[in-house]
C-alpha cells in the first residue's frame, strides 16, 4: 500500500498520481483505467474517494466516463500536452521555492541545475 | 440509517455515555476514535442491540433497537466467539445457518481473498487468521449496518493490510454503512470517509475526512490530539 500525506485531500493525491501515470505513459491515450473498487483496492483508498478523483479527472478532461464501459485515459493530444505542461511548471516551482526558501539566487538556481544535469549525464536515460 | 437521541448509558455508577445525538447515513465508512475506555465499543453494542441505553432513543433504519435489531446488524466483536472444534468450512455453513442474509458466495469469495483453508480447524487457526475469519463471517451478511470492534487491533502488518483490502473489496457502499473503531488510525485513514471522535462518554467531534484534510490541512491523527488537547473548536 503507498502512503499519502496527511495536509491533502486524498482524491487530489490520487489525482495527481494518475496524471504523473499518464504523462510517464504507464497509461496510455484510450486506456482504461481499472474500476473504482479495483484502483481502490490497489491504492487502499476507500471506493467514495475513488469516484471522486474520478470525477474530477473527468472535470479536467484528462479521462472520460463511458456509460457501462468504464473511465478512459483521453485520446486528445492537446489534453496530454497541456498536462504535460502543467505537471512540468507544479514540479518547477516545488523545487524552486525549496530552493529559495534555503537563499539560494536565481543564478545560483540555474548554475546549479546545469551542473547536476551534466554530471548525471546519462543517469537518467529515457525508459 | 442509524440514529442516537439524547442517548446516554451507565454501568451501576459508571458513565459511559452522555447525551450522544448522532446520525449516520448509509454508503459510509466512519470510524469511531478515542481512547481507551472513552465509550467506543459501548456505543457499538448499543447499535448492535447488545446492551440497552438508560436514557434516549436509538433507532437503525427508523426501528427502535432491540436484540433482534440482528437481522438488520452485523457485528464483529473484539472478542473471539468461535467453538473451536469447528472448522473454517463448518463455521461459514454455521453462520449461514443462523443468519438469512449471509451469502455463502460472497463468503466463499472473501475466505479465498483471505487465503483460509475450508478444512483447517479454527483451534489451529493464528491469531492472524482468526481475524481474517471474522472479516469473512463480517462482511457475508447482507445487511445495511455493519459493526466492527477493533477488527485491526494485534495483528501484523500483513493481516492488517489484508483486511484493509478485504474492507474495500467486499463492502456494498451502495447500500451499507460501516462503523469501525480503532486504534490503528494511520491504518484505516484512507478508507474512512467520516470520523467520530469520542471522548469520556461525548462524541467531541464528527467530520468529513476530506474535508478535514481540504479546510484544515489536517490528517486523522494531527486533528485528534489537537481536539484532544483543546486547541481547536470541536465541530459536531
Amino acid at each position: 500500500m503507498t502512503d499519502f500525506d496527511s495536509a491533502t485531500p486524498i482524491y487530489l493525491q490520487l489525482a495527481e498520481r494518475i496524471q504523473r501515470q499518464i504523462v510517464r505513459g504507464d497509461l496510455k491515450p484510450g486506456e482504461k483505467l481499472p474500476s473504482v473498487r479495483d484502483m481502490g483496492v490497489q491504492s487502499g483508498v476507500n471506493p467514495n474517494t475513488v469516484q471522486r478523483t474520478y470525477r474530477e479527472l473527468e472535470a479536467m478532461g484528462i479521462v472520460e466516463t463511458r456509460r457501462g464501459q468504464g473511465t478512459f485515459v483521453s485520446e486528445n493530444p492537446e489534453v496530454l500536452q497541456t498536462l504535460r505542461e502543467s505537471l512540468k511548471r507544479a514540479e518547477i516551482s516545488r523545487f524552486v521555492e525549496g530552493m529559495k526558501a534555503m537563499g539560494f539566487s536565481d543564478a545560483e538556481i540555474i548554475a546549479g541545475l546545469k551542473d547536476h544535469l551534466t554530471e548525471a549525464e546519462g543517469r537518467y536515460e529515457d525508459d | 440509517m442509524i440514529k442516537f437521541e439524547h442517548v446516554g448509558k451507565r454501568y451501576l455508577k459508571k458513565v459511559a455515555l452522555k447525551d450522544i445525538n448522532l446520525e449516520l447515513k448509509p454508503g459510509k465508512i466512519v470510524g469511531l476514535i478515542g481512547e481507551n475506555g472513552s465509550g467506543k465499543s459501548t456505543t457499538l453494542k448499543l447499535i448492535a442491540g447488545l446492551i440497552q441505553p438508560t436514557s434516549g432513543v436509538v433507532t437503525v433504519n427508523g426501528r427502535r433497537v432491540t436484540r433482534r435489531i440482528s437481522e438488520h446488524v452485523a457485528y464483529l466483536s473484539e472478542l473471539d466467539e468461535f467453538y473451536g472444534f469447528f472448522t473454517v468450512g463448518e463455521m461459514i455453513a454455521f453462520f449461514a445457518s443462523q443468519y438469512p442474509d449471509f451469502n455463502r458466495e460472497k463468503a466463499e469469495e472473501i475466505r479465498r481473498f483471505m487465503k483460509l483453508a475450508p478444512d483447517s480447524k479454527i483451534k489451529n487457526l493464528s491469531k492472524g487468521n482468526r481475524g481474517r475469519l471474522k472479516i469473512v463471517l463480517t462482511l457475508a451478511r447482507e445487511v445495511p449496518v455493519v459493526l466492527m470492534d477493533e477488527p485491526l487491533s494485534g495483528l501484523d502488518p500483513m493481516v492488517r493490510d489484508a483486511i484493509v483490502k478485504g474492507l474495500i473489496s467486499f463492502i456494498d457502499l451502495e447500500r451499507q454503512i460501516v462503523l469501525i473503531t480503532t486504534h490503528e488510525i494511520k491504518e484505516v485513514e484512507t478508507i474512512l470517509d467520516e470520523v467520530l471522535l469520542i471522548k469520556g462518554g461525548e462524541i467531541i467531534g464528527h467530520k468529513n475526512v476530506e474535508e478535514l484534510r481540504d479546510r484544515e490541512n489536517l490528517g486523522l491523527v494531527e486533528w485528534m490530539t489537537k481536539v484532544y488537547a483543546g486547541d481547536c473548536p470541536p465541530t459536531v
